[in-house]
């Protein structure tokens, strides 16, 4: 649908990437679109979204916080219920699948929270695949859990201290990685980012969470939503939910980034609100830089949303209008980890916690007879420490 | 012919092998710009080939890496290096590369950049993160202002992208040696002789070897498969340390008609 010519989302997009990739890349394309087109390869992905993952996701009435805030009814999509607790596992699945196609052995990804590195070394351990994940060596500190869970299954993490130490920094390792061990290596990229066809990929792979939630909630209100929340770090969740609703002009469309500290100071992450078109990591975005083209630290309080980036289909999505992206700062974001809590008994992922702190803004401006999905990306008990040094302990 | 494509015929034509230094602009300070570069040439090199540091410098490796984080702390950027570079234009003798990522170009407007360039004495432009596909972005500027724009061709390069990447490339062609990222390496792929006499059959062009090339045993070797070598990561480890000697040798490498003498 947006995919106007090969791997460009308008202008944004495209394959910036050293020349070594470019065959891989070129490999991967086809390979990708061969599989697409297999029934065995989609019946066997369905069949582990099915049994191993535990798909289909709930699309919940959150009926506490709907009481709470007054407003639109509102729905949670719980991708928090997928096996590893976020819905990073749907494309994790589907690449490790694909790689194994390819006859490549071997997986090399990054991880800025470590989800999308958890649900790799869970897919690898599963499908029989070496995995290597690297990790900036601040979120490692911030994500020991997954670290450790990561491990556990079999991954070597390896942690990036260069840079901002964080997602960023990993991605460039894990590229650096890919690009020297190209002939046996697929590389998992983990969000909606980087050279095509990957965004594409990710969001194929990720799209089932529209898909589902279209038609449950057709199941359950007849109707569309008026409204979808889905929090933007890369871009993976919020694609994946957007997608299937881009042509359904009625349902408005909220992609949430991170404001960190504050759009007006230099500690957040919103590329998209304070970002100028740029190159980076193979793709034309907007992206967060200073007047030498130096691409900026990104600051969140969420580690999976700590990218200067945002992948270009919403950076097209964004200059089209189709969807609005507004912030949430950290502060927000902890507000919205206490408020679901309180109201539903779920504990959030902190980038999921944007998106419900939006939600508890927009869904007050909204009438009661309206209805709200939010895309509940992933659950909060990898965030426990970062909550009790937010929070304070006992609390 | 290019002021770049001639200067490393006119080598090749006296029976010696192109050697093109790359230096890290800014690693010691801007202020080193200008005595590194007279003294290479002044050694014989046959262009030079300077590093712009940017901030994700995902095709280099360590050694590159951590002079670029240098030198951004030194602060440079595209823009300081060009205006250093224009204090002592008159004194370069050889022509430039510019090594630079695409985001920096944009960010300063690719336009502006390739007039400010060629006034700097910039006659080549390698960008690690723009394959041929990509280039349309900043091709026409640099065709205006005459810059070459040299390609990079990779070991894993197929034969259909081969042939696309030799008959685009302005200069010479950029033979990437390893599968990876800049950095000294041990042993060169075996095939690396059959790959280069199969680049040979798709253009006249010269072809020159780099990444990885770190010893003058390199040099001489690699240089024999084409027309010359680009040595990076040992010549910016051995500036660090001030250690002209290993340069000279390196140099002396490539002077292989002298060597047969």
């Amino acid at each position: 649908m947006t995919t106007a010519q090969k791997g460009r989302y308008g202008r944004f997009g495209g394959q910036f990437v050293p020349e070594t990739l470019m065959t891989a890349l070129q490999e991967l394309e086809v390979a990708y679109n061969d599989a697409k087109q297999d029934e065995s390869f989609q019946q066997e992905l369905a069949y582990y979204l099915k049994d191993y993952v535990g798909r289909e996701t709930p699309l919940y009435y959150a009926e506490g916080l709907t009481k709470e805030l007054g407003g639109a009814k509102i729905y949670l999509k719980r991708e928090d219920l997928n096996h590893t607790g976020a819905h990073k596992i749907n494309n994790a699945i589907g690449q490790a699948l694909l790689a194994k196609r390819m006859g490549k052995q071997k997986i090399v990804a990054e991880t800025g929270a470590g989800q999308h590195g958890v649900a790799t070394a869970t897919a690898c351990a599963l499908l029989n695949l070496e995995c290597v994940v690297f990790m900036g060596a601040e979120d490692v500190r911030r994500q020991q859990l997954n670290v450790f869970r990561m491990e556990l299954l079999g991954t070597k993490v390896i942690p990036v201290e260069k840079g901002s130490a964080t997602l960023k920094d990993a991605v460039n390792e894990a590229l650096r990685y890919w690009v020297t061990n190209i002939d046996d290596t697929h590389y998992i990229l983990g969000s909606a980012l980087g050279p095509h066809p990957f965004p594409e990929i990710v969001r194929d792979f990720q799209r089932i969470i529209g898909d589902e939630t279209r038609a449950q909630i057709l199941e359950k209100e007849q109707r569309l939503p008026d409204a979808v929340v889905a929090c933007v770090g890369g871009g993976s969740n919020a694609i994946g939910m957007f997608y299937p609703f881009v042509d359904d002009e009625a349902v408005r469309m909220y992609g949430i980034e991170a404001a960190g500290s504050g759009v007006d100071t230099q500690k957040h992450a919103a590329a998209i609100h304070d970002g100028k078109v740029g190159v980076l990591h193979g793709a034309l975005m907007y992206l967060l830089q200073d007047e030498n083209g130096f691409v900026q630290e990104a600051h969140s309080i969420s580690a999976g949303l700590d990218y200067p980036g945002v992948g270009p289909e919403h950076c097209y999505l964004h200059d089209i209008g189709r969807v609005q992206y507004p912030h949430i700062s950290d502060a927000e974001a902890l507000e919205g980890v206490k408020l679901l809590c309180r109201t539903e008994g779920i504990l959030p992922a902190l980038e999921s916690a944007h998106a419900i702190a939006y939600t508890a803004k927009l869904a007050k401006t909204m009438s009661t007879d309206e209805l709200l999905v939010v895309c509940l990306s992933g659950r909060g008990d990898k965030d426990v420490h970062t909550l009790i040094e937010a929070l304070g302990g006992g609390q | 012919m290019s002021r770049l494509t001639q200067a490393i015929e006119n080598v090749t034509a006296q029976g010696d092998k192109a050697f093109i230094p790359y230096i890290m602009a800014g690693d010691g300070g801007l202020e080193t710009l200008k005595p590194t570069i007279l003294t290479l040439q002044k050694l014989g090199v046959t262009a030079i080939e300077i590093g712009i540091p940017f901030t994700d410098p995902v095709a280099d490796g360590p050694t590159i890496e951590e002079a670029g984080y240098r030198a951004l702390q030194a602060g440079a950027s595209l823009r300081t290096v060009l205006e250093e570079l224009q204090t002592f234009r008159d004194d370069i003798t050889v022509p430039l590369v510019a090594m630079t990522y695409l985001n920096p170009i944009l960010a300063f407007g690719v336009e502006l950049f390739a007039i400010e360039a060629k006034e700097a004495g910039i006659e080549g432009l390698i960008v690690p993160d723009m394959p041929l596909e990509e280039s349309a972005i900043i091709h026409d500027a640099l065709r205006v202002a005459e810059i070459d724009l040299v390609q990079l061709v990779s070991l894993t390069s197929p034969a259909e992208r081969i042939a696309k990447i030799t008959a685009a490339s302005e200069g010479f062609v950029y033979a990437v040696t390893v599968n990876g990222i800049t950095g000294a390496r041990q042993a060169f792929h075996e095939e690396l002789s059959a790959h280069f006499n199969n680049l040979a059959t798709y253009t006249t062009k010269p072809i020159l070897a780099g990444f990885g090339i770190s010893t003058p045993a390199q040099v001489e070797q690699l240089g024999q498969l084409g027309s010359g070598v680009i040595v990076g990561s040992k010549i910016v480890d051995a500036l660090t340390k001030n250690d002209w000697a290993t340069i000279e040798a390196l140099i002396a490498a490539s002077k292989q008609s002298a060597l047969r003498a």
